[in-house]
């Protein structure tokens, strides 16, 4: 193996040229001969009991095959209740793909209407007259708490999902000890994930094989064919999974949802071929949502700076199931876990609590909790250097973990093996021009200009272990794989478990693969996506492609060079161990003379096997599995930067410039790194400025349309400088750690900060994200 | 979603037009550009019978200068007006106001007519048309009828046009040497319908407003002509004290209330800050 | 209405002539990626929103989802597709490539189309123009810089020359 990687600096991702020709082959592009299209009738109510559905004048419309009721789907899809056991006590309850007596959320399907074409099966879903008794809906997770509340499922008996507490000891005393102590409330508002290509699924049943196939919106295909298998009662091995080009997953496209899986029972129950493409304003009801956390938090801190003490408790929703099968606890375990994971600090309490509602169910979604963890952590950070006077960058660096001082244990039991934290502070203050801005920022004041400085020092945790979601039962694959096969003209074909929704995974395991044999990156073909073609592996989830399936395609791609070094030494009866691969020509080490070439390779192995010796059968394919087990995840940091300008008058927020320092490891492709950060930096931005589920009392999401739930465009977003330091892994070969959350979880405490440096001068703060204009005209007091 | 079925006429003439509205077969709605009516087709909240699809109908193409006046064909695209150098220069207003309405692919199709038809509280248009007191040209079977844009407003989604009548045409008086205009409106992302806006056409001589046109849109169910404030700025030493005069007689004049999207604190507060920037920059 | 009402529509797609029935109702997004099998023209919202389904129609940028197929009779639309065939666009493609301005492709048809625009608009290059222009297109995944910066290439380009 090449070691430093030859990393082509130019080289573009292979992939995208199908992209910019419009040649991407995305779900909804498919269509299977016989193809019907299936549109589901969703619950106007948060929480109704289903006293009767009458299909009668839906299937008279002329198009409508089947109108498919909860009844009809029951023989043929079992119930799934997700459920971790390692992360202590979960009450949780099972979900149907449509229920039969009670609905839990506004947008769930309760029946299925199947028709020649989609607006056919909208004519008739009209049709389908359900009969509600509407029952009193949980919607506040405070108001859930309370002893009189309605109860999301009476059999369990409590609104209360799930909950931890941590202590590490003596922290009231290390509160009381301190020379300042700051205490704050943080909310973080409902998002969704508006993945720009909508979720969907073609399912096929050929009922003379028993065998499904189905097209999914998944990242994680290998994970769903056990779970469809499972629930629709076939053998795993009869089901495939295809994942076509993915239009943006962001963690959305990782759940089990009770329309796709429908979908696929409706397939076997009608034993013709289905399509569900989920319009946008059914998206935004049915794709989890995320986030939803209130936090009370206090610091304690010395004159110098130095924390002493931290505690937090956050209390987040659920929606009315745990999602399957990652459950809904890992956004609340991750507050609990991650606030203060960047700091040094020795007392340290939290408490979580995660409670049922009847909204749609919150799930992973980029960046997992942490972007809230570092919200609360940044802020208090932020509030604890106003206190005592020390600059923000100060406070940072006195708290921060020497960057000679991994491995270190963090205070909430974190293995944090090799962060660069001071460093990356250091790179960030210099590429800002930190002082510059500060002397900017004081001098606008004096004209009633209001610029503002954001800083946010974070870890975030990737590539997890079998530790986190396997070890607690569920289904969940930490490892990925690669197999590797020379062909007869000396190319290599890979197939991963790997998927890519866009973040050029495709790319990264091209070019390892490519610098670890020695073969152009266009001599390579990659399949991924696929479970019929496509060794187990786990897909695309928690920044792990690079550091899992590049692993275990440099473990595959290794043992491939080796192999076709010793064909070559077999044929040209030289040492293997005195030739070397280069662009895909063999090499005599000793001579530098050319021995062989992969083409002769793939022709001798392939066809002209008798040139070779007796009894030689080489075998020019490979498989290779890695997992990461030796942490719970790989920590990867990040600090960030912010400038914006605050509009006093309007409350609205100008962000001028955004700087990242990031340290994901060993970089394989330094474009696709910026890329995922300066993508994850602007989701961020969508949390922090614009982003909201609205509902209203009765549960009724109010905003769930692209009118009115606001994104991030290209107008207000600003230019995003990034760099790099790289701290590789010990963990891997490879040495990468991942890079595509840590963007999000650093943007939106940096931008509060940046919010609250421009409102200093006024005295006033704003801790509920996202940091709407009327929020700030509020906190001014320029609208009561 | 899909639209319902309706059926779809390309219409040949306006007479085709006004013959199938006097006679209609339910419910039926006229498409021009389609980037208001189309949104509300595809998520059903809109399911006429019958689309009558006026885009052949070049003769309500068009901007010209007649009789002293500006004339807007209805099937006029907001792209054409952005780039009329006759707009830019008899109609300022409108050619400030054009570039925040949606984005270029939604300018590229939609119409002035299908706009001020709509006549959603949100848009700048009709609050421009109130603002430069432009007449509004409607036909039907029965007759033609010019009605100001002052009088056309009714209510939310309420105007002057009745089941049977076509938008022609909006003319606007010309802009003259003294006059001036602003334009202000709170949107969170450039192209967004605004939350809050302001628009005034005045005619400034010699450092005296002669004329003042306050218009409020995205407050109250249709844009508001502020008269109260006008009269506090018209033929008037502008001082800070006037100013805040104005400003105080904007909740007289406008009765703002709340939507889903801001609430009527922040809609007032804005408005007053609006007004200040606005006298501030036209005054100088 | 229990029959569905369909129309005649002829147009031109890409340069060449199609002749087709589709029912009235049928968007010229749906029309184009269904019954064309022009799949490059994706539907992100069908409210006009995301700028994933933008056409050029008669020359200039229109929302497909807002435009129905009937509206399309008689006009020319041109798509991703045909605008990559023409060659029209490559030196835009490979400066996405080059900056890596797509991630996963849903939004880049739409983002090229509007971007090609802007070039034949005569509109200044600044970072700002551009950003803009573009606001009528949604990208989930890159956070519009390198978008951007393709753009300017190409645009710095053009005034260069």
């Amino acid at each position: 193996m090449p070691d430093p990687f030859v990393i082509d600096p130019g080289l573009a991702r292979l992939s995208a040229r199908k992209f910019v020709q419009g040649r991407g082959r995305y779900l909804d592009d498919i269509t299977l001969t016989g193809m019907l299209h299936v549109c589901f009738v969703r619950s106007p109510y948060a929480h109704a009991k289903i006293a009767g559905i009458d299909t009668s004048a839906a299937r008279e419309v002329g198009g409508v095959s089947h109108v498919i009721t909860g009844r009809d789907l029951a023989p043929v899809c079992r119930p799934w209740t997700a459920q971790l056991t390692n992360l202590g006590e979960m009450k949780t309850a099972p979900q149907s793909a449509l229920p039969v007596e009670t609905v839990k959320w506004q947008g769930e399907p309760v029946a299925a209407v199947v028709a020649s074409s989609r607006a056919v099966a909208e004519d008739a879903a009209e049709l389908v007259e359900v009969d509600y008794e509407e029952l009193p809906a949980v919607v506040d997770p405070e108001a859930a708490l309370k002893p009189d509340a309605p109860l999301v499922h009476p059999d369990l008996g409590t609104n209360v999902a799930w909950s931890i507490n941590i202590d590490t000891g003596e922290v009231d005393a290390a509160l009381a000890g301190s020379d300042v102590v700051i205490e704050k409330t943080f909310s973080v508002d409902r998002q969704t994930g508006v993945t720009l290509e909508p979720r969907g699924a073609i399912a096929d049943y050929d009922p003379a094989k028993c065998y499904l196939t189905i097209h999914l919106t998944s990242q994680v295909p290998h994970i769903q064919r056990y779970i469809y298998a499972r629930q629709l009662g076939l053998n795993e091995a009869n089901v495939r999974i295809i994942c076509p080009d993915i239009g943006g997953g962001f963690g959305l496209k990782l759940h089990v949802y009770s329309d796709e899986i429908a979908t696929a029972a409706i397939s076997m129950l009608i034993r013709r071929p289905v399509k569900f493409t989920a319009d946008r304003l059914e998206s935004f009801v049915s794709d989890i949502h995320a986030r939803g956390h209130r936090v009370s938090a206090r610091i304690g801190v010395n004159n110098d700076g130095k924390i002493q003490a931290l505690e937090v408790n956050d209390l987040a929703g659920a929606g009315p199931f745990l999602i399957h099968p990652r459950t809904s606890v890992i956004e609340p375990l991750l507050v609990a876990i991650c606030t203060p994971l960047a700091y040094d600090l020795k007392h340290y309490r939290a408490g979580a609590s995660l409670v049922y509602q009847n909204k749609v169910s919150t799930g992973q979604y980029r960046g997992v909790g942490m972007p809230v963890a570092s919200l609360v952590a940044e802020g208090l950070v932020d509030a604890a250097a106003r206190a005592t006077g020390l600059d923000k960058a100060e406070i940072r660096k006195r708290n921060l973990f020497r960057d000679d001082a991994y491995p270190v244990t963090g205070i909430s039991g974190e293995y944090l093996e090799c962060l660069s934290q001071q460093a990356s502070l250091d790179k960030l203050l210099k590429m800002m021009d930190y002082g510059r801005l500060q002397e900017e920022r004081d001098a606008g004041r004096d004209k009633g200009i209001y610029k503002g400085i954001g800083l946010a020092t974070v870890v975030e945790g990737t590539s997890p272990s079998p530790a986190l979601y396997a070890a607690g039962g569920a289904p969940i694959s930490s490892r990925d794989a690669c197999t590797l096969r020379l062909e007869a003209g000396g190319n290599i074909s890979c197939a991963t478990g790997l998927t890519d929704q866009g973040q050029g995974g495709e790319a990264v395991v091209t070019q390892v693969i490519a610098d670890v044999i020695g073969i152009p990156s266009n001599e390579i073909n990659i399949v991924m996506g696929d479970t019929a073609t496509t060794p187990f592996g786990g897909g695309t989830w928690a920044s792990r492609s690079t550091a899992i399936a590049g692993e275990a395609c440099l473990l595959a791609a290794t043992e491939m060079r080796e192999k076709i070094l010793e064909v070559a030494a077999a044929i040209h009866e030289q040492p293997a161990d005195i030739l070397t691969i280069r662009a895909g020509e063999i090499f005599n080490l000793e001579t530098n003379e050319k021995v062989s070439s992969l083409a002769e390779i793939g022709k001798t192995v392939h066809f002209n096997t008798h040139t070779l010796p007796a009894e030689f059968e080489p075998e020019l394919i490979v498989t290779r599995h890695y997992s990461q087990r030796e942490q719970l995840m790989v920590y990867a940091n990040c600090a960030l930067g912010v400038s914006l300008e605050v509009d006093v008058n309007t409350g609205l927020v100008t962000l001028h410039k955004i700087w990242a320092v990031d340290d994901c490891g060993r970089i394989i492709n330094e474009k696709l790194v910026v890329e995922q950060m300066r993508g994850s930096i602007v989701q961020g931005i969508g949390s922090s400025l614009y982003e909201e589920c609205i509902y209203d009392e009765t549960g009724q999401l109010l905003n769930g349309n692209m009118f009115e739930y606001l994104l991030p465009m290209a107008g207000e977003m600003p230019d995003i400088e990034c760099d790099h330091i790289e701290t590789p892994t010990k963990a891997t070969q490879l040495g990468a750690k991942g890079c595509g959350e840590a963007g999000i979880i650093a943007v939106c405490g940096a931008i509060m900060n940046g919010i609250n440096d421009a409102l200093e001068p006024f005295g006033v703060e704003v801790s509920s994200q996202p940091f709407t204009p009327e929020k700030i005209l509020r906190a001014l007091g320029k609208i009561v | 979603m899909k639209p319902a079925k309706f059926n779809y006429v390309r219409a040949g003439s306006v007479d085709q037009v006004l013959d199938l509205l006097e006679q209609p077969a339910g419910f039926v709605k006229i498409l021009a550009g389609g980037q208001s009516l189309n949104p509300t087709l595809n998520m059903r909240l809109s399911a006429p019978d019958m689309l009558i699809d006026i885009n052949d109908l070049d003769e309500l193409r068009g901007i010209r200068v007649e009789e002293d006046r500006l004339h807007v064909g209805a099937l006029t695209r907001h792209a054409e007006l952005e780039r009329s150098e006759l707009v830019a220069g008899h109609a300022p207003l409108l050619t400030k106001a054009i570039q925040h309405v949606a984005h270029a692919a939604v300018r590229n199709r939609g119409t002035i007519g299908g706009n001020v038809s709509l006549a959603d509280p949100a848009s700048e248009l009709p609050a421009c048309c109130v603002a430069l007191d432009a007449s509004i040209t409607i036909r039907n079977k029965q007759g033609t009828r010019v009605v100001r844009a002052r009088d056309y407003f009714k209510d939310l989604y309420e105007t002057d046009l009745q089941e049977n009548d076509l938008m022609i045409s909006i003319s606007f008086p010309l802009a003259g040497d003294t006059t001036v205009c602003a334009f202000r409106e709170f949107v969170r992302r450039r192209g967004d319908f605004a939350s809050t806006g302001l628009v005034v056409n005045a005619e400034l001589v010699d450092g005296v407003f002669t004329s003042f046109s306050p218009v409020f849109f995205a407050v109250a169910n249709t844009p508001v002509l502020a008269a109260g404030v006008a009269q506090l700025l018209v033929n008037r030493t502008i001082t800070g004290e006037v100013v805040e005069q104005a400003v105080a007689a904007v909740d007289h004049d406008v009765e703002i209330t709340g939507d889903s999207n801001m609430s009527e604190e922040m809609k007032r507060h804005l408005a007053g800050h609006y007004l200040r920037e606005v006298i501030g920059e036209l005054y100088g | 209405m229990d029959k569905e009402p369909r129309i005649s529509i002829s147009v031109t797609v890409n340069g060449a002539l199609v002749e087709a029935e589709a029912p009235a109702r049928e968007s010229l997004a749906d029309f184009l990626r269904h019954r064309v099998g022009l799949t490059g023209t994706h539907v992100g919202c069908e409210q006009g929103i995301c700028g994933a389904c933008t056409v050029r129609f008669d020359g200039r940028i229109a929302r497909s989802c807002l435009t129905l197929a009937a509206q399309a009779h008689g006009h020319s639309i041109e798509t991703i597709e045909g605008v990559t065939d023409s060659g029209e666009i490559a030196d835009l493609q490979e400066a996405f490539l080059r900056h890596n301005a797509a991630q996963c492709g849903f939004c880049t048809p739409g983002m090229l189309i509007t971007a090609a625009e802007f070039l034949n608009s005569g509109e200044t290059a600044r970072r700002e123009s551009i950003r803009q222009f573009l606001s009528g297109n949604y990208c989930r995944c890159t956070g519009y810089h390198a978008i951007v910066d393709a753009i300017a290439e190409i645009a710095g380009k053009k005034a260069d020359a």
